[in-house]
């Protein structure tokens, strides 16, 4: 008898109480939260607040001054090379290029040493979650693989207001594709596993920077 | 301290040992209250806590129900994923199939991901005694291994060392795993964390193989989830070649959309974040680069799983082989041989038993296998505030612990026998529980199982248990009791006594009973009883 055979004999005579008739569907389940209803400034305002509570740092700008945005945020951490996945606009980053950041491809042969050479990245998102200050990163275009948010230092990620700003985590679940790898990032990666003291930046990228491009 | 959990004292004697430990106390009363004051507040931002409480019971209990159903249907979609689904009935098996699918690989070195479950199993041992090195990537976890310690929190696994503990550890241990501490380092947490990153990022770089538990599984979709903070969960999960992920079978949640209700309470009810900064979602095995392009362009998913198969089956004809067909490769192809696909490409889930069908069989006990792991109630326990998490013996410590550890395991140990009564019945547990388990209930439940015995299913089978060593003069008390409180006259008889003997009372219980009077006061007996008082004056006099 292989254990498959086992576990599962096993939990159908545990359930000896629960009549043969009962389908999964007879259980009742209450509903959760009915979704919030937000206007979508209040919305992004709300995102703002609480990716900064969690000491992201969030930036405001029109789509025409993001390239130079882009440049500046480089500049400001002295990042000489820049992670664009494929797909991402190539107005995104391309006044960092004119200033002399090199951009580097999402390349499949890279090795994670060779990743944790770079300096920054910047992405895009699939989704963003206002009630939680959540991005959501499922591989689509201009977000790359897994990898390439989490082994540089310093991530920049792009979230289109309002179009891909969503109320509450059950929207965004609605809106995901769960056959797709999906990364949810509220702040830079953080502990408090020494006496509860918060320290933000332990393996993940140390700064992470949204920008919410409006209008 | 080893790594098992046989042999260890009764709760009562380790706890007793604990309490004399003013580090300890110390310790674990600034981080349960710190915890346990944010939580509140984290809670007090959704409106509609009670609801989404209420949501994840019925929805834990519906999968409860029908477990065999959803695990089924796990399998199924885990496996149309591209990944391989193992069933361990109990830890040694589960170990087992561990070591082999390691030893497939060739490595003689494993990252781990934060897991209880693993721990449960004694995983890290058993791989050890296969010559397969296996390296803790938490934070905590990694300070408990350095420290050749044990965990004392679900949530916070080194919640009993301080800064200057875990210094000490890092200068003393980091060197025999790999980076050394750097010089001079101080007790600062961020300077901690921070020879943490430098110690674990090179083992990350050149992994081939993790170790990983989950969250939750959807039955739906097959997807896994890790909830995390550091970001050694993503490194672990995304980086090397393999993945394997040990996970109880009650992780299982029936759909996408029910996973959103859990996504909101547990970081609030563990971590009091609105959400904790990394969760990994991931469904089987990573797609190449190529079938993620034709993602893109794909309508739905559906239509991309079918070009995927479509393009498997293409290559499975003859001369469609890379190495045989002529011309350049493309980018993507290129990038898949290098290894290039999103995550690992190889998948392996093992579902878990060991004593959860056990714990499944009683209609009373089965609510503690809703419990999420959140940690909540170890944060409101006055026991496991002054007692620590190492006297409950087991990774399961707290109120949880105590409830799930003796179902798990069985209550022949004396530990486990213990543990049951490892509680003063407060109920902040089952008020903070965000599942809403009635840990009180189950407490009363097994101590009753513990001192009467009964019937309990243990390894899948039926067996009877003899009552528990020690409680023989509780039950004999307990009797005795039963039967004068039938009969009325012996009752009065018995009263009347006591109060005409109470100025010889002692103030302390002789025999069996000491242990109950050394923490307590026996009642005064009163001159009178309430009856005798009641037929002398008719409720018109007073009672002096």
């Amino acid at each position: 008898m292989s254990d498959r055979d086992t576990v599962l004999g096993r939990v159908r005579r545990a359930l000896a109480d629960v009549p043969r008739e009962e389908r999964p569907e007879d259980v009742p389940v209450t509903g959760g939260r009915p979704d919030g209803a937000r206007a979508p400034d209040a919305a992004a305002d709300l995102l703002a607040r609480n990716l900064a509570d969690y000491r992201a740092l969030v930036h405001r700008v029109s789509p025409a001054r993001l390239p130079v945005l882009v440049a500046g945020l480089l500049a400001a951490r002295g990042a000489r090379t820049l992670l664009v996945p494929e797909g991402l606009p190539e107005r995104w980053p391309a006044a960092a290029a004119a200033a002399g950041v090199r951009l580097c491809p999402d390349d499949p042969r890279a090795t994670p040493v060779e990743l944790d050479a770079v300096d920054s990245v910047l992405t895009g998102c699939a989704v963003a979650v206002a009630e939680t200050g959540t991005v959501v990163l499922d591989g689509g275009p201009g977000q790359g693989r897994r990898r390439i948010t989490l082994v540089p230092d310093h991530h920049i990620c792009v979230v289109r207001v309002p179009g891909q700003v969503v109320d509450s985590v059950p929207s965004a679940l609605e809106r995901l594709d769960p056959t797709r790898p999906l990364t949810w990032i509220s702040g830079p990666s953080a502990t408090s596993d020494i006496e509860l003291d918060r320290v933000e930046g332990v393996h993940g990228p140390r700064t992470l920077e949204v920008v919410l491009l409006e209008g | 301290m080893s790594g098992t959990y046989l042999g260890m004292p009764s709760f009562p004697r380790a706890a007793a040992a604990a309490t004399r430990d003013g580090t300890l106390r110390g310790n674990l009363r600034h981080a349960t209250h710190t915890i346990r004051d944010k939580r509140a507040r984290a809670v007090a931002e959704l409106a509609d806590w009670p609801r989404l409480r209420a949501a994840a019971a019925a929805i834990k209990e519906r999968t409860l129900r029908h477990l065999d159903h959803y695990l089924v249907q796990t399998e199924a979609a885990v496996t149309a994923a591209g990944g391989t689904v193992h069933w361990a009935a109990d830890a040694a098996e589960a170990n087992r199939i561990v070591t082999r699918l390691v030893r497939a690989t060739g490595e003689t070195e494993v990252l781990k991901v934060k897991s209880m479950t693993t721990q449960e199993i004694g995983l890290n041992e058993a791989l050890g005694r296969a010559g397969i090195t296996a390296c803790e990537t938490d934070l905590a976890e990694l300070i408990v291994q350095l420290g050749e310690d044990r965990p004392s929190h679900i949530l916070v696994p080194a919640i009993h060392r301080n800064r200057a503990e875990i210094r000490d550890i890092f200068r003393a241990r980091m060197a025999d795993w790999g980076r050394p501490a750097p010089d001079g380092l101080g007790d600062n947490p961020t300077e901690l964390a921070e020879a943490a990153r430098l110690h674990l990022r090179e083992k990350f770089l050149r992994a081939k193989v993790a170790i990983s538990g989950a969250n939750f599984m959807v039955a739906e979709t097959g997807t896994l989830v890790v909830v995390e903070s550091e970001g050694n969960g993503r490194m672990c999960l995304t980086l090397p070649e393999t993945l394997i992920s040990v996970v109880g079978i009650e992780k299982v949640v029936p759909t996408w959309r029910d996973l959103g209700v859990f996504l909101q309470l547990l970081p609030r009810s563990s971590t009091a974040e609105r959400m904790n900064p990394y969760t990994s979602m991931w469904t089987g095995t990573a797609e190449t680069a190529e079938t993620a392009e034709t993602a893109e362009t794909a309508e739905t998913a559906a239509e991309a799983r079918a070009a995927a198969e479509a393009r498997a089956a293409a290559e499975a004809r003859p001369g469609a082989r890379a190495g045989t067909r002529t011309g350049t490769e493309t980018r993507a192809e290129a990038g898949a041989r290098a290894g290039g696909a999103d995550g690992p490409r190889a998948f392996h889930l093992v579902l878990l038993d060991n004593g959860r069908t056990d714990t499944l069989a009683d209609t009373v006990g089965r609510q503690a296998l809703r419990c999420i792991r959140c940690s909540a109630c170890l944060n409101v326990c006055p026991v496991y505030e002054r007692a620590g998490g190492h006297a409950y013996g087991s990774p399961y410590p707290g109120p949880i612990g105590a409830i799930l550890t003796p179902q798990l395991r069985g209550t022949e140990s004396e530990l486990d026998a213990s543990l049951p009564f490892a509680s003063s019945l407060c109920g902040a547990c089952y008020e903070v529980c965000p599942v809403a388990i009635d840990i009180p209930e189950v407490l009363v439940h097994l101590r009753e199982r513990v001192a009467e015995g009964g019937i309990v299913t243990r390894g899948g089978k039926k067996a009877v248990i003899r009552p528990a060593r020690g409680h023989a003069a509780e039950r004999a008390a307990m009797r005795a009791a039963r039967w004068t409180l039938d009969h009325p006259a012996a009752l009065r008889t018995a009263q009347r006594i006591a109060s005409r003997t109470r100025r010889l009372h002692p103030r302390r219980l002789p025999g069996p009973g000491r242990a109950w009077t050394g923490t307590r006061a026996l009642p005064e007996v009163p001159p009178e009883s309430f009856r005798d008082w009641w037929a002398r004056t008719r409720g018109q006099g007073s009672p002096e």
